[in-house]
């Protein structure tokens, strides 16, 4: 499997690959035989059922937004490449890392990327701020059947009104970093990748 | 108030009917006590009325020794359950103290009954009861119910600490008591080195599980809970195989025989026993996991299939003096994943309660002997072992804890912090174990045993009462030191959206293990293994299978509330009003408690009571609002213009807005594809969701 796997994943791309993402060979070829196992198609691309086999996925409560967040506007289809773009947001953050390269473009898994990608999942419209009743789609997804629409609509508002600070009564990208500054957002959305 | 009152009269309403029992067992005594002699003859009932020619043929008779043993045994269990009932109907008293406390008191209520009308106990607990009878469904229950993956992840360390925790205490213990003995001022010099040591092995048997209910709402960690039970898992087995080798000691000739090559076999036997008696398990797992590949068509006696052969197993074991506790705990974990496929589902609940029932009873009745043997007079108070006992147990617990730990955290990834050790050595609550090994010992070998005895029930009362009942306040005071930093709502919501982003992000790269043993297993599982062992034209997760065992009832019921609230919705409150911190509060409360937990914080396991998985019913309704966005979506799809966000009235049950309906369809497809009859479900949902309208079949 590993062989088969390599073989079909060109070194020119893994290499492009580990330029963008920041993965080592060796996870980046780990990943790669999981792609292929969740492609049932074998076209080297991965459309939303395939996401949608797997079972841990389906009772996850944000299963539909996590599987939406992997394919880009109006795509219907991922590669490996966009695969692994996505997976790289949660890639820990090294200390060599940090005080890289600021002159280059930002890696995709700095802190204000990896907010911006939990943004991305309230804000689906993408007009940059997350409004009330995203905000409580959200929250009606994030929670059990046995609360009233009337608190959760309260939640809402009162979640609203601790970050919004310039009163367009929604919350924009900057005030989601505000809000979130004491967390350590570094470690909540990193995976350990084995390598 | 007028609970509690409740609550009390019920334990004690049993008290006027076994004042009546005992006046007639204290009757019926007086009257055999007369007609021993006759009581030979078959007839014996016949024989009482011939032997005194003018009596008629008695209309009433009593004969309660016929009955005596079954009938005084299930009175025990039945009093127990009434107590039981009491216990819980009190609800915050399962959070006071462990289950167990309840069981030793009603065991001295029913000692103290038997004692004050000097009747001879049944007799329930004698060597070969005990181990074929009691406990085998035991250790049976808690192998079935032990959560496997976490189990295999962190083997090495359960192994490590269970295994080799058992034989430190064991040995320290046994060895710092011959130390005491040798003292000449403490009158204990006739018990020699084997006597101690055996002391030692079945005193370190703990039941820390019995405390797991006290501090289940703490949120303990994954990693903490394993160990408990894994220990708990291991104990059992350890102990008793040490016992029967130090007996087999203690048998042979004179102990001052004892060379060197004995131990080194008695070493050898140990391992021999332990891996033989895994080795016969897992075979009957498997033996019994493909039989259960074809019992599609009489149901009825799967249940009896799975628990023959986790019996079978652990005699098989026995005969050959392997052990037979690891060999039904090692068949109850390899029959599982297999068994719980193809069973159907009223088999499924049928064995779960049954086993739950079976031990139940069994520590029941093992707890109410104990209870017994309390109150009499074959005691011997030591007051030099019995305290040393005591100190010795917790200070060897500590010890191996403390220092088994520091070693294994070097080699973990996520190492037990100094509080998770406190909390693992304060859960060493030994229970009916170390008691049953104890009044097992041959009097021909131990004449001292009733103090061996009154030691173990002292050790056993003192650590179900007095650290059963701190440990909760213990913890909670550990954990809320920790987290006493409040946090914003948006802080919780934004942190619980990460969390399970995370979870869902780590599931689309694929089970994450540390051990590439585990992932080679998983792949030939699926090859091998599943294939042979699961019907066929099953689906092949677990999920899907959970898609199988949803109630249509329960969809149902969940679509009828949601209507019914979704009606009493009224229109938002415009603008924002200042909250009180006491509002603030109440909201962050609810939140916290409503949100769905993550993956992986589901642990929670009772030992004795089988409640509802809140996960299962956290996955159906995340699945039944899937269902819904996708039939919601769709129908909109055709009526509405494209791109129009769904309305709020129908947010409830969205789980994402889909703006394609093609997409929709396509989805719904594909999740449909995994049960047929799950377009049952959604067909009805869609009766009810558009009441009146014709509702078009998408597919």
């Amino acid at each position: 499997m590993g062989s088969r796997a390599s073989s079909l994943l060109r070194d020119e791309e893994l290499e492009e690959i580990k330029k963008e993402t920041g993965f080592s060979h060796s996870q980046i070829t780990r990943l790669y035989s999981r792609f292929t196992s969740l492609d049932k198609g074998e076209n080297g691309t991965l459309s939303r059922e395939d996401f949608q086999r797997i079972p841990e996925l389906a009772i996850n409560p944000l299963g539909d937004r996590i599987i939406n967040a992997f394919f880009s506007e109006g795509e219907d289809q991922v590669n490996f490449r966009g695969f692994m773009r996505t997976l790289a947001h949660f890639r820990p953050i090294e200390d060599n890392e940090k005080s890289k390269d600021v002159n280059g473009p930002e890696p995709l898994n700095s802190r204000s990327n990896k907010l911006h990608f939990a943004f991305r999942l309230y804000d689906l419209d993408k007009d940059d701020k997350i409004s009330r009743d995203e905000l409580l789609q959200v929250l009606r997804m994030m929670v059990g059947v046995n609360i009233s629409d009337e608190q959760l609509g309260s939640i809402a508002d009162r979640t609203i009104q601790e970050a919004d600070q310039d009163g367009d009564s929604a919350i924009s990208f900057t005030e989601f970093v505000k809000v979130l500054e004491k967390v350590d957002v570094e470690q909540k959305m990193s995976i350990r990748f084995l390598h | 108030m007028g609970l509690e009152m409740f609550e009390a009269f019920s334990p004690w309403n049993v008290l006027p009917w076994l004042v009546v029992l005992a006046c007639c067992e204290a009757s019926s005594g007086v009257n055999t006590s007369s007609n021993s002699s006759a009581l030979q003859t078959p007839n014996a009932w016949f024989a009482a009325s011939s032997s005194d020619p003018d009596e008629r043929i008695s209309v009433f008779e009593l004969d309660y020794d016929y009955v005596q043993i079954p009938y005084e045994v299930t009175l025990w269990i039945l009093l127990a359950s009434l107590a039981k009932i009491g216990f819980h109907l009190y609800h915050r008293l399962p959070h006071l103290m462990p289950e167990s406390c309840l069981l030793i008191l009603v065991g001295a209520l029913v000692g103290s009954i038997i004692f004050g009308t000097h009747h001879q106990s049944p007799p329930v607990m004698d060597s070969s009861i005990y181990f074929l009878y009691l406990l085998p469904p035991i250790v049976l229950e808690s192998g079935y119910f032990m959560p496997t993956r976490p189990f295999f992840e962190n083997i090495g360390s359960i192994l490590w600490w269970g295994g080799l925790g058992a034989l430190i205490n064991a040995f320290g213990i046994g060895l710092s008591l011959y130390f005491i003995c040798q003292i000449k001022a403490f009158g204990l010099s006739d018990m020699h080195l084997l006597q101690n040591l055996l002391f030692g092995s079945l005193i370190s048997a703990v039941d820390p599980v019995a405390v797991l209910a006290v501090f289940e709402e703490a949120r303990v960690n994954e990693q903490l809970y394993m160990m408990i039970f894994g220990e708990a898992l291991l104990n059992d087995g350890i102990s008793v195989v040490l016992y029967n080798i130090l007996i087999a000691f203690t048998k042979m000739h004179k102990f001052e025989d004892i060379e060197p090559v004995d131990i080194l076999a008695g070493c050898a036997r140990f391992i021999i026993v332990g891996c033989g008696g895994v080795f016969f398990g897992i075979i009957f797992g498997f033996i019994s996991a493909f039989i259960t590949r074809f019992t599609q068509n009489i149901s009825a006696i799967e249940p009896l299939i799975v628990f023959m052969f986790s019996y079978l197993s652990y005699l098989a074991a026995e005969t050959l003096y392997l052990s037979g506790i690891l060999a039904i705990t090692a068949c109850a974990v390899t029959m599982k994943k297999y068994v719980e496929e193809n069973v159907s589902q009223t088999s499924y609940t049928t064995i779960k309660y049954f086993m739950k029932m079976l031990s139940s009873v069994s520590e029941t009745l093992i707890f109410i002997f104990m209870g017994v043997s309390t109150i009499g007079k074959n005691h011997e108070w030591n007051w030099a072992f019995i305290c040393f006992t005591l100190v010795f147990c917790q200070i060897w617990r500590a010890i191996s804890v403390f220092v088994l730990f520091y070693v294994s955290n070097q080699f973990r990834t996520f190492p037990f912090s100094i509080k998770d050790q406190f909390i693992i050595f304060y859960s060493g609550v030994r229970g009916a174990g170390s008691f049953s090994l104890a009044f097992l010992l041959p009097l021909s070998l131990f004449p001292r045993k009733k103090l061996f005895v009154t030691a173990t029930l002292v050790v056993i009362y003192f650590t179900v009462f007095f650290q059963g009942i701190t440990i909760g306040p213990l913890v909670r005071y550990l954990d809320v030191r920790k987290t006493n930093k409040k946090e914003s709502i948006n802080e919780e919501l934004h942190i619980r959206l990460m969390d399970h982003l995370k979870a869902g992000i780590e599931d689309v790269c694929g089970q994450w293990s540390h051990y590439q043993i585990r992932d080679k297993f998983k792949k030939f599982d699926h090859q091998y293994l599943r294939k042979i062992l699961i019907r066929k034209n099953l689906p092949k997760s677990s999920i899907v299978s959970l898609y199988k065992k949803l109630e249509m009832k329960q969809a149902i019921e969940m679509v009828e509330t949601g209507i019914l609230t979704s009606a009493a919705f009224s229109a938002r409150v415009q603008g924002t009003k200042r909250l009180s911190p006491e509002d603030v509060e109440s909201m962050r409360d609810i939140l916290t408690h409503n949100m769905y937990q993550v993956r992986q914080r589901n642990l929670s396991y009772n030992k004795y009571n089988l409640k509802p998985q809140t996960s299962e019913k956290q996955a159906k309704e995340i699945l039944i609002r899937r269902q819904n966005t996708l039939r919601e979506s769709m129908r909109k799809g055709h009526s509405l213009p494209w791109g129009k966000q769904a309305g709020t009235k129908n947010i409830r049950y969205l789980s994402f807005p889909y703006s394609n309906p093609q997409t929709a369809r396509r989805d719904l497809r594909a999740a449909e594809s995994t049960g047929n009859w799950m377009r049952l479900i959604s067909v009805f949902l869609q009766r009810i969701w558009v009441p009146g309208s014709i509702a078009q079949d998408p597919c």
